[in-house]
């Protein structure tokens, strides 16, 4: 018997049995197959492409490629004043467009020293809960269908709906807000605002059972994500990962608790962590029930907030606004707890103009899919997708 | 009404003009025409309202009342789309994959007992020639997979492949449990086993302890091999973006829908027909109220084994969209360390049933 | 007011830890800058930058084991372009402080982080896609936003834009 390797086509055993009978076995030459997935595919959520190098359905290597969706919005913001930057906030996170508006409004204010009303807090805080748990149920709507789940993400949606509502009555758009304005907001919230949000809470708090049942606790579903893309702890801060996806590496880290902004200190809630009893931390599933227990914490916080809110009477919601957004001279960086993890905006003032000399968007989806080369190591392509599903990207803002 | 219904279709048999059997043949086209048309279209429909009605919304509305055309109108929209058919694709494979897969699940069709009076082909393998005869599906898949030259579409063939080749392993040995249980492959002869005074007594689901087994076996097993939830994993839209027919529009596609449908109510009808009574009507006859009798005959036999068959295409969408999907491995693991060996045990468990327990 | 003195807090926090760090470094870090709203010393001798930021993250009392923040900045005026490096000690010490790194416009080069904190990877990519320095010892240096032929480097001051790219028109 003699090996034989011809031209790279894997080894070829020649066995001679006799003299006119020869027998040649061939081992099949496997090579690794590239798959380019994305831009344009189901479940990368967005414009991503990831170029994954295939063994079998094994994945050895996912390069992600970002950029489809780039928008500029770091040069757009030094051609625009202040106030004209808030617009362009909204369209980074189009799923959470509050949030961003508020990360933005807090990084100026805290250049501007205005002072802001009570109020004005209290609806910041409201619309911005509003509009995390909305993008919550996207998140988790939508990781259902990563994984074949359709059911759980159109009753998401439909609830969804009701938040997007409520958010239109108060600022009139539904999805690109421009409510929350630099040292206030658009306008006051309509009258029955607050009885309205409270008919929402208490509509909504059986679905959150509801999907849990139906979702959370479906055998096929754990099976799906227990153990799939795990992230160590320290890991996890190495790369810099914040929000929901750090607290499912067991990280209990809320900048809404550990550098308190707005009226956050003076409400009572608890910041969801995984004990490890029902997932394995820092997990695929980890991260799926630290959004869906967030939901919870943030029906908490607006019936707090409707509780201690001051009335509408003399209330000027553009009080604190300032005529001319023109900033003292200096650097800041104001961050904010968005849905995804922390927004921050580096802002570079030089004291005499009414545009940034520079505005940078630290992007929490950006940062979190940045470990998604070392996390799709060796996973399988239905894996693959669990984890892209899990970090819960809105390419919006990983590509700004 | 059952009765006159029964003495109008006996009429109907009977009806020879000139030595030719034309009632029976008008009997037979009555199951066959609701299948094509009905059940085929009608179940694309029907999966869009039940899924519409479990998610809260309502569906098709637009066409026709409670949007009931709205089939017609896709097939219409179907077939004036650009047959587009890939650059760099296999083309004979590419035209002949949806061809095979096709005729590989209407072939079943010709062997299954619609009523007592109708069965295509009453071949005295029936049971054998509708197992064989699905695999023939394989080949389709693969040959549109392959022919389709896009790495997604080869992921799809390979995956369905593997799942249909595992899957009728413990398919075929839950079936061989109820053939065993009737000691015959024909399938009209098994439906006639099964009819009896007493309704449903008399299917082979209730006639042994055991048979539940394979019952549930075989509806798993079939779940995989139609590709349906929660075994969707060669169609996977999340993954696979659609699978083996990524690359297919118009016609093509819709064929390959078709045989989707096709193939769901092919094992449905095997299921109903080898454990629950096939064309036997599930009533009892209770005393004076000869119920059972009433709703017997040809063309009642085809409402049952139409209804039954669709009951488990409901109980097949219902599990579509409730469930989420399993990944590759586990469906793996599922029919070769779940399934197959308790198809193996309901065999001999059947099997001793049979010589032991009268 | 309560809100200056959480600040001012956190700023002798920051102020402290930079002590440690003047201390190892002496005259490779300027002078601290203790304004309100955002702390910050920066890294004078440019090649000690990869040194500096592994003490910041190992040293016992330091623990700097976050990066929340890196943005490209460009100075004109100093003909430099630089870094702004927001960091932070997650869950430690829960300090934070800024460090600015600069380099020479034209050529210029800093060492890269990325393999000190994972963050700065995709964060120095971005830099060098927008302000055209170099990383010295990035594993994979290359544009991330902007296409791989994109000409210039768009968020430079004195940035023209293109004319066409691929035959289309950019400016319009």
């Amino acid at each position: 018997m003699q090996e034989l390797d011809i031209a790279g086509q894997g080894s070829v055993r020649v066995t001679r049995k006799s003299d006119n009978v020869v027998i040649i076995e061939k081992d099949l030459a496997t090579e690794q197959m590239v798959l380019a997935m994305g831009p344009q595919h189901p479940s990368t959520h967005g414009v991503l492409k990831l170029e994954c190098l295939t063994d079998g359905e094994v994945i050895t290597e996912a390069v992600p490629y970002l950029g489809y969706l780039h928008r500029c919005f770091e040069k757009h913001c030094e051609n625009v004043d202040y106030p004209g930057i808030v617009p362009y906030t909204d369209r980074m996170d189009y799923l959470a467009g509050m949030n961003s508006e508020m990360a933005f409004a807090i990084a100026v204010e805290k250049l501007l020293d205005v002072e802001i009303p009570r109020r004005v807090e209290f609806i910041r805080v409201i619309v911005s809960e509003l509009n995390r748990i909305a993008s919550h149920l996207v998140a988790i709507g939508t990781y259902g269908i990563d994984l074949g789940a359709f059911t759980p993400f159109l009753f998401c949606f439909r609830d969804r709906e009701h938040i997007l509502s409520l958010l239109e009555w108060a600022s009139g758009a539904r999805m690109l807000y421009n409510y929350i304005w630099i040292g206030g907001i658009a306008n006051d919230v309509p009258a029955d605002f607050n009885k309205r949000v409270m008919e929402f809470v208490h509509y909504f708090r059986p679905f959150a059972t509801e999907l849990f049942k139906l979702l959370t606790e479906n055998e096929i579903f754990v099976k799906r994500t227990k153990g799939i893309g795990i992230m160590p702890a320290d890991v996890a801060i190495n790369y810099g990962w914040s929000g929901p996806m750090l607290r499912g590496s067991g990280v209990k880290w809320d900048l809404r608790r550990n550098d308190p902004y707005s009226i956050y200190p003076e409400l009572d809630f608890d910041v969801p962590v995984p004990d490890g009893k029902f997932s394995d931390i820092g997990d695929c599933l980890s991260r799926h029930l630290v959004r869906a227990l967030e939901m919870e914490e943030s029906l908490r916080i607006i019936e707090q907030c409707i509780d201690k809110m001051p009335g509408s009477e003399g209330f000027n919601p553009r009080a604190g606004v300032p005529k001319r957004v023109r900033p003292k001279a200096g650097e800041v960086y104001g961050r904010a707890e968005n849905p995804r993890g922390e927004l921050g905006f580096y802002i570079q003032s030089d004291g005499k103009s009414t545009k940034p000399l520079r505005c940078k968007a630290r992007s929490s989806c950006f940062v979190n899919l940045s470990a998604m080369k070392d996390l799709s190591k060796g996973q399988l392509i239905p894996d693959l997708v669990a984890i892209i599903g899990s970090i819960d990207i809105v390419l919006g803002e990983v590509d700004r | 009404m059952g009765n006159t219904l029964n003495a109008w279709s006996n009429a109907l048999v009977g009806f020879n003009p000139m030595g030719l059997p034309l009632g029976l043949v008008i009997l037979a086209a009555i199951p066959l025409v609701f299948i094509a048309l009905y059940a085929l279209t009608y179940g694309v429909y029907g999966e869009r309202k039940i899924s519409a009605f479990m998610q809260d919304r309502l569906g098709p509305m637009e066409v026709g009342k409670w949007g009931i055309l709205q089939t017609l109108a896709d097939i219409l929209k179907l077939l004036q789309k650009e047959d587009i058919v890939p650059a760099s694709a296999d083309k004979f494979l590419f035209v002949v994959g949806p061809g095979i897969l096709f005729v590989g699940s209407f072939l079943a069709f010709a062997v299954l007992p619609f009523s007592p009076a109708f069965i295509g082909a009453s071949l005295n393998v029936g049971l054998f020639f509708a197992i064989g005869i699905v695999s023939i599906e394989v080949v389709g898949i693969l040959a549109a997979g392959w022919g389709s030259n896009n790495k997604w579409s080869l992921y799809g063939a390979v995956r369905s492949v593997a799942q249909i080749v595992s899957y009728e392993i413990p398919a075929a040995i839950a079936l061989l449990c109820g053939a065993m249980m009737a000691g015959t492959l024909d399938m009209q002869q098994i439906n006639i086993l099964q009819s009896g005074s007493w309704g449903f007594a008399h299917f082979f689901l209730f006639q042994s302890p055991i048979a539940w087994l394979p019952f549930l076996i075989y509806f798993i097993a079939s779940l995989a091999e139609v590709n349906r939830a929660p075994f969707d994993i060669p169609e996977a839209e999340s993954e696979l973006v659609a699978g083996y027919f990524t690359e297919y529009t118009g016609m093509k596609f819709a064929v390959i829908f078709l045989a989707e449908y096709g193939s769901m109510f092919m094992v449905s009808a095997i299921i109903s027909i080898v454990f629950l009574g096939g064309w036997n009507s599930p009533l009892p006859n209770l005393g004076a109220v000869a119920l059972n009798d009433w709703t017997n005959g040809p063309v009642w036999g085809a409402f049952w084994i139409i209804s039954k068959g669709f009951f488990f295409i409901f109980v097949q969408m219902w599990l579509r969209w409730t469930l989420p999907r399993l990944r590759v491995d586990q469906l793996m693991y599922l029919c070769w360390k779940v399934l197959t060996p308790f198809a193996f045990v309901s065999f001999v468990l059947t099997a001793v049933w049979e010589i032991y327990v009268p | 007011m309560e809100e200056g003195k959480v600040v001012s807090q956190s700023v002798a926090a920051s102020a402290s830890a930079y002590a440690i760090i003047r201390e190892k470094f002496g005259e490779a870090v300027s002078a601290f800058d203790a304004n309100d709203t955002m702390p910050f010393f920066e890294v004078l001798d440019t090649s000690l930058w990869q040194e500096i930021a592994l003490c910041m993250r190992d040293h016992a009392k330091l623990k700097f084991n976050y990066m929340a923040c890196l943005s490209g900045v460009d100075y004109p005026a100093e003909e430099k372009l630089g870094i702004v490096c927001n960091i932070e000690s997650l869950g430690v010490f829960n300090h934070k402080i800024a460090v600015k790194v600069k380099c020479s416009r034209e050529g210029g080069s800093i060492p890269t982080v990325s393999c000190v904190w994972h963050t700065a990877n995709w964060h120095e990519r971005e830099a060098y896609d927008m302000y055209g320095m170099h990383f010295a010892g990035h594993p994979d240096l290359k544009r991330i936003l902007c296409p791989e032929d994109w000409e210039g480097y768009p968020l430079r001051k004195d940035y023209k834009v293109q004319e066409s790219y691929h035959g289309i028109k950019v400016p319009y």
